[in-house]
């Protein structure tokens, strides 16, 4: 019988090994900021500005050395994306490299690749230990229509090598004239031909057109904040609902009904689900999918939206969700293992009533659906109680992802500082 | 939210009141007539303080669109505008919808009250320079 016992030298090289990568896992704990980094965070946690300011930027990423990607909405110094490392540990990055010409919004990682999607195609970096190599960008989907109005291309990896992608509409409730008082619904919606909806694509094939990808699925107006879910295996999205039902249907809606409806829906999605934009949309006061007015919907019909695929959570009006994210890490209590993170950008169409949103959601999750209710994880992004018009906003919550440790990141889309959330410990 | 309502309103009623004491002769305050159009039609992109929704709607404060040229203001409101519109950088992404269903006289009020509000100093609009502008648009 063969011996398996290592011959020593093999033992020197392991031991040598063990050492050098010591210092590496005895990480430093971080400390969070003094004034917990402006914002506030339940009890035990803490959070910790990585950069104050970083450009206006969308959606993050944080590969397995602990290296932040982000991307940014407008240039800043002719780059798109920054890659953001912490050397010494600290939790405060110190070294910032920029590189990608083209805006936009996704970020991911996977199979050993930086994805990041401008607001029409999606392309791939290999990782290497500091960032990525920029010499050998691939580019995996090429021109999927851009539009001005929705333009954010959201991305997400599942487990089996396919990609998805938020094709937004380029519309609010696809009105002959769009957001335009008396102007019907097309009936049927063109526009769902080539958006609204989620594409999958080959996450390892270059040059994809659309018509090379697949409509995974429709009837979703704008999804900024999609996520595979590799716990449970599924893909989820929480959607931007439509504006202005109030201004639009004055005699149907009131603004403090406006301010509400409609809800901002959280989905589960499989292969053909038909969210039901724009014919439908969700009342979570009735609990019903209700017939869109430009539709020939009275605010109570319901007809029409029978087999629309329902939310399996539903938040209030135009709290604008623009990332999710499911908690596999183990730094958090175990409430947080697989849930779900939301970030609500904050409102605009509660006007004339004060805004709401501009902060990070919890929700606890449990074989891959909500076990519990909605709560606010971390807020006062905005820097005051109460914000009245989102200039007023000094920052506001836009991408989120999980570091190796477990660390939440949450991005700021005004000025774009990285704070990280720790986990302190119940004391 | 009836209670937030009631809250609102005495707030409302407690700064008027509070305002009043401070001016010992408060003006009567005169509404202007193109307030009306804009609440109801305006404000929900443009916002209170008209300074618009960053990345979505662009602001109407001290901006060369309204402040400038009437004709191309005029017509902002009767034909709509396609995005991306770009203001000082920022880039805004939400389509400006016609509003030719308002009349000329509603037109130029709106219009003349944005250009006088939000920090704006600019000529008034007549019903006459809109009506002009829509028989040729």
């Amino acid at each position: 019988m063969k011996s398996t016992f290592l011959h020593p030298y093999k033992w020197i090289v392991i031991i040598f090994l063990i050492l050098n990568f010591l210092p590496a896992k005895a990480q430093k704990t971080i400390k969070p900021d003094a004034d917990n980094g402006g914002i506030k965070t339940p009890k035990g946690f803490g959070a910790i500005q990585v950069v104050p300011s970083v450009g206006r930027l969308r959606h993050i990423a944080v590969d397995g050395n602990g290296n932040i990607f982000v991307k940014l909405n407008y240039l800043k110094d002719g780059k798109g994306i920054y890659v953001l490392r912490d050397t010494d540990e600290d939790g405060k990055a110190d070294d910032i490299q920029g590189f990608g010409n083209y805006i936009g919004t996704g970020m991911a990682i996977g199979n050993g690749y930086l994805y990041a999607s401008s607001d029409s195609s999606v392309y791939r970096y290999p990782l290497t230990p500091k960032g990525v190599d920029t010499s050998k960008i691939e580019t995996i989907v090429a021109s999927v229509p851009y539009s001005s109005n929705h333009p954010a291309k959201s991305i997400t990896l599942d487990n089996e090598g396919k990609l998805y992608m938020n094709i937004g509409a380029p519309s609010n409730a696809c009105q002959e004239n769009d957001r335009t008082k008396g102007s019907p619904g097309m009936n049927p919606c063109p526009l769902l031909e080539h958006y609204g909806g989620i594409w999958q694509f080959d996450a390892n094939k270059q040059g994809q057109k659309q018509a090379d990808g697949e409509r995974f699925a429709t009837g979703l107006r704008n999804c900024v904040a999609l996520e595979w879910d590799s716990y449970s295996k599924n893909l989820y999205v929480v959607q931007h609902g439509r504006d202005q039902l109030d201004m639009l249907f004055p005699k149907l809606y009131t603004h403090e009904q406006n301010a509400e409806l409609p809800a901002e829906e959280f989905f589960m999605l499989k292969k053909g689900s038909d969210c039901g934009w724009p014919y439908c949309y969700y009342d979570q006061f009735q609990k019903k999918k209700i017939e869109s007015p430009e539709y020939g919907g009275d605010s109570k019909k319901t007809d029409k939206c029978q087999g629309k695929n329902l939310p399996i959570m539903a938040f209030p009006g135009h709290w604008a969700p623009n990332d999710l994210l499911f908690y596999h890490g183990s730094q958090f209590p175990e409430k947080y293992k697989n849930g779900a993170f939301i970030a609500f950008h904050g409102s605009w169409n509660r006007a004339p009533m004060m805004q709401a949103g501009y902060f990070v959601a919890f929700v606890p999750f449990k074989d891959g659906k909500p076990s519990g209710d909605w709560e606010v994880f971390a807020e006062g992004f905005a820097g005051g109680p109460e914000v009245k018009s989102p200039n007023d906003a000094k920052h506001r919550p836009m991408g989120l992802a999980e570091g190796p440790d477990g660390s939440l990141y949450i991005t700021d889309s005004v000025v774009g500082t990285i704070w990280r959330i720790v986990y302190k410990g119940a004391n | 939210m009836k209670k937030l309502f009631a809250i609102g309103m005495l707030i409302v009623i407690y700064s008027a009141g509070y305002g009043q004491v401070k001016k010992a002769a408060a003006k009567p305050v005169v509404i202007h007539p193109g307030k009306k159009i804009y609440d109801e039609y305006c404000l929900s992109c443009h916002q209170e303080d008209g300074m618009g929704v960053p990345g979505m709607n662009p602001p109407l404060s001290k901006t060369e669109w309204v402040l400038g040229d009437k004709t191309r203001l005029i017509k902002v409101l009767l034909n709509g505008m396609k995005t991306p519109l770009e203001i000082n950088g920022e880039v805004f992404h939400n389509p400006m919808p016609q509003h030719d269903f308002l009349t000329d006289q509603q037109l130029a009020d709106v219009l003349t009250y944005i250009r006088s509000n939000f920090g704006n100093k600019a000529a008034a609009i007549t019903a006459a320079e809109v009506k002009t502008i829509r028989a040729v648009k």
